[in-house]
């Protein structure tokens, strides 16, 4: 299968195979006007499967939501049709609006416009913790 | 933004040692502090009841020679209408020179520090952090002992909701020597997170019993605590709970004769009034110190120097 290469844009590698298309809807990309493939279970020699986006536009992505959910991807920026920029996403020490709070003691639970502002507090077990409250976000 | 309060964590241990330094000037020179804070501010906003947090820091600024601004209730204020905590911060920033809030949503102090022009102290946010308590333990601690190292501290009652006793272990877990004694019914067990995050990772010692009179001798200060109805969401929880430990004459036999009988107030019935007249009880002592503390605080974030 051929997917053309892309001459100004995004390329976010590396997305464990599976997670391509959760990351597509976190990032919010269906707004996007522009051509975009999201293209499933590539062979990788390093991972196995993996999955790939291609953006093909100069857009800002969440590195946050992509770390938070996917840590090890690989955002590549595109500039006539080189990569002249090579980042690899880690677990972010903060997170805003990416997780919410679900403590019904926590102020964010009455005051909805405030950031919901999430802190790394152990790296290893990959602990979020509210900033506001200190509750430990689950995920289930 | 300015200098505020929120967690006992924002202070590092010289800057609590200095606050017990300064507290100590005060009650042996009051005279000296009486007009210091003369034309500031301190606006209390209680969002929550309290008597003693707010009377302490009323007091507090009286005796440094300032003026109160405080609202007569809750249900009164312009939160009642709706109005956020980071609009109230701004507007209450245009009147006082200092806020201090108590508040019953966790975080809400730290929201308010985000948005004020002005120093925050959190006097209390729900079940979440109380560090001008810990300040009136810390230096209770370091007069009665002369120290705040190498102690063996029993914390008793509610370990689980209770927010002092957390601020308590965070605050005690930077010095070294210290073995803590955790004294709890099993529903109420300290949070394995502050077991793990605060204790074990600052390398202490920690045991867990449910018999209070058994760890008794081992006791340099006993940490009684209420459970508080509050805290609970079910009143059935709250009811068979709530009589776990009682401190009488007797069960103190076996202690230490300088132990250092401690409690945040205030109590229901966990400690005996037959206790108040040991020389051990130190609990009225530290309603005391706390204020002091609080006056240390007030001129440490005005940026006062005597």
């Amino acid at each position: 299968m051929h997917v053309d290469s892309i001459n100004n844009g995004i390329v976010i590698d590396h997305i464990t195979a599976g997670k391509g298309l959760q990351l597509y809807n976190l990032l919010g990309l269906e707004l996007q006007d522009c051509t975009i493939a999201i293209i499933k279970n590539v062979a990788s020699r390093k991972m196995g499967r993996k999955d790939i986006i291609k953006i093909d536009a100069d857009i800002s992505v969440n590195t946050d939501i992509l770390g938070y959910v996917d840590p090890g991807v690989t955002v590549n920026i595109i500039k006539g049709g080189e990569i002249v920029e090579k980042k690899n996403i880690s677990l972010p020490n903060k997170l805003v609006n990416v997780i919410f709070c679900k403590n019904p003691r926590c102020i964010t639970s009455t005051e909805q416009e405030l950031s919901q502002i999430f802190n790394l507090t152990n790296e290893k077990n990959r602990v979020y913790r509210c900033a506001y409250c200190e509750a430990k976000f689950e995920e289930k | 933004m300015s200098r505020s309060l929120i967690d006992i964590r924002d202070l590092s241990t010289t800057e609590i040692e200095e606050l017990i330094r300064t507290a100590e000037d005060i009650i042996a020179d009051p005279k000296k502090y009486s007009e210091i804070c003369h034309g500031k501010k301190l606006a209390t906003l209680f969002f929550e009841p309290s008597t003693r947090t707010r009377l302490s820091f009323e007091a507090a600024m009286y005796e440094l020679g300032g003026q109160v601004l405080s609202m007569s209730n809750a249900a009164s204020s312009s939160a009642a209408k709706g109005e956020s905590v980071a609009d109230t911060a701004k507007t209450v920033s245009c009147y006082a020179d200092i806020i201090a809030m108590r508040h019953p949503k966790e975080g809400a102090p730290l929201v308010a520090a985000m948005n004020a022009s002005i120093p925050v102290i959190n006097a209390g946010d729900g079940g979440h952090n109380h560090p001008t308590q810990t300040l009136a333990d810390l230096c209770t601690i370091s007069r009665e002992k002369g120290r705040l190292d190498n102690l063996t501290v029993g914390l008793c009652g509610d370990l689980k909701f209770g927010r002092t006793v957390h601020s308590l272990i965070e605050a005690l877990s930077r010095y070294t020597g210290i073995k803590f004694v955790l004294i709890s019914p099993v529903e109420l067990k300290l949070p394995s997170y502050v077991k793990k995050d605060v204790i074990q990772a600052h390398g202490l010692e920690y045991s867990q019993t449910t018999d209070l009179e058994a760890v008794m001798p081992e006791l340099d200060i006993l940490y009684m605590t209420r459970v508080q109805r509050e805290r609970f969401f079910n009143e059935e929880d709250y009811l068979r709970l709530k009589d776990s430990y009682i401190l009488t004459p007797e069960k103190l036999k076996g202690a230490k004769d300088d132990l250092c009988i401690m409690h945040p107030l205030p109590r229901v019935n966990e400690i005996s009034v037959a206790i108040d007249d040991d020389p051990r009880a130190c609990y009225f002592k530290q309603v005391l110190n706390g204020k002091y503390m609080r006056m240390a605080l007030i001129m440490k974030l005005l940026e006062i120097e005597v």
